[in-house]
């Protein structure tokens, strides 16, 4: 049996896997990690997404992928050159917590639930269904995606371990 | 950072000796509490990719108790007093005696008084800095969290992401006497924070 590579995603990183690989993004707090999934090929991708949009960007060299609006478009096509069908592909969605409560709830506070609303937005654009989320709440967490059954892996210290 | 394209060397060693003179009043501050001695090591002062900074105090998934406060006032910025689980016991051993709870579950009562700790040491941190500055600063409430160091210090860094992948921050080690604690404080100006930290401190840009 084949041995499964787990690709390591950074933060404002993206990648993609098949052949059975999985792909893990570690200690996601108000970053989102999107993941996309095409069933027939077995080809699955991943974005540690930081920041809502690249409007705010002051930055010489774009990352693109830190920010929701870019980082869809880039996982797409990075999909698309391995085979996958946009019109089969499913996404799931996790992080986008809000880690300390203020009262005063300030812009940047929020990112969060921004990175959330912006990356479903982005996905909304090429009419991919999100099917599943684990978003929001205080809280961090570790996830994993395994390419071969499109199974989301979801892990967090007060939560123990979750799957969607 | 354009700021740094010029006399870099010169600037970190001032934010070096900021921290230096922040962590070293709060080192005292947490001296008198404890009442036992407090060592500090040199902060380290430097960019740092985003990847890279929950590598300090043991990796992403490493959890941690955090206590967060922005800072507000002419310097903007985020601070954070992060250790370890142990770390947090012995602190509430020590300080308060507490009979502790088992488990990694921590209750109201010692959440409640790790963030006060974290509050008078960030408090005393900031006050030594706006003298030494001149610039009024001041914490807001402290927030406490429980958690993996990935997650929460990505929260301290989203004022950065805008501008690169990798952030300025002034890391400073506590260390109990018998090493039994060891603490980190984190300061992490808002980038735009920089420029006016070094003209109030008379540093050419």
């Amino acid at each position: 049996m084949k041995e499964v590579i787990i690709v390591k995603i950074g933060m404002a990183d993206l990648n993609v896997a098949s052949g059975g690989d999985s792909l893990k993004t570690t200690g996601l707090g108000s970053c989102v990690g999107l993941t996309l999934h095409d069933a027939n090929i077995g080809i699955a991708g991943m974005a540690h997404i930081m920041l809502p949009s690249s409007d705010i960007a002051r930055e010489g060299q774009l990352n693109i992928a830190k920010y929701a609006d870019t980082a869809v478009p880039e996982l797409l096509s990075r999909l698309k050159a391995g085979g996958a069908n946009v019109r089969r592909l499913v996404a799931k969605l996790a992080g986008g917590a809000q880690m300390f409560a203020f009262a005063s709830g300030s812009d940047s506070m929020r990112i969060g639930p921004r990175n959330v609303e912006s990356t479903k937005l982005a996905l909304a654009a090429y009419d991919i269904p999100v099917i599943a989320e684990d978003t929001g709440g205080n809280f961090g967490r570790t996830i994993e995606f395994s390419s071969a059954s499109g199974i989301l892996t979801i892990r967090s210290v007060q939560n123990g371990v979750k799957e969607i | 950072m354009e700021l740094f394209s010029h006399n870099a060397e010169f600037k970190m060693d001032v934010l070096r000796e900021v921290g230096n003179i922040g962590a070293g009043h709060a080192a005292t501050a947490l001296s008198r509490l404890l009442d036992k001695p407090i060592d500090m090591a040199v902060p380290k002062v430097s960019f740092i990719p985003f990847e890279d900074i929950a590598d300090r105090v043991g990796g992403a998934e490493e959890v941690v108790v955090a206590i967060f406060l922005r800072v507000e006032g002419e310097a903007p910025g985020n601070m954070f007093f992060l250790m370890s689980q142990n770390q947090a016991r012995a602190l509430l051993q020590g300080l308060l005696s507490f009979e502790l709870s088992d488990g990694p579950q921590y209750t109201e009562m010692e959440l409640s008084a790790l963030s006060e700790i974290g509050n008078i040491l960030a408090g005393s941190y900031l006050s030594s800095l706006a003298d030494l500055t001149g610039l009024p600063l001041s914490p807001t409430v402290p927030a406490i969290a429980v958690d993996m160091a990935g997650a929460i210090l990505s929260y301290g860094l989203v004022q950065f992401g805008t501008m690169g992948d990798e952030a300025l921050l002034i890391d400073t080690t506590f260390l109990e006497d018998d090493r039994r604690a060891e603490g980190h404080f984190f300061f992490i100006p808002d980038p735009e924070s920089f420029e006016r930290l070094f003209r109030a401190l008379g540093v050419p840009i």
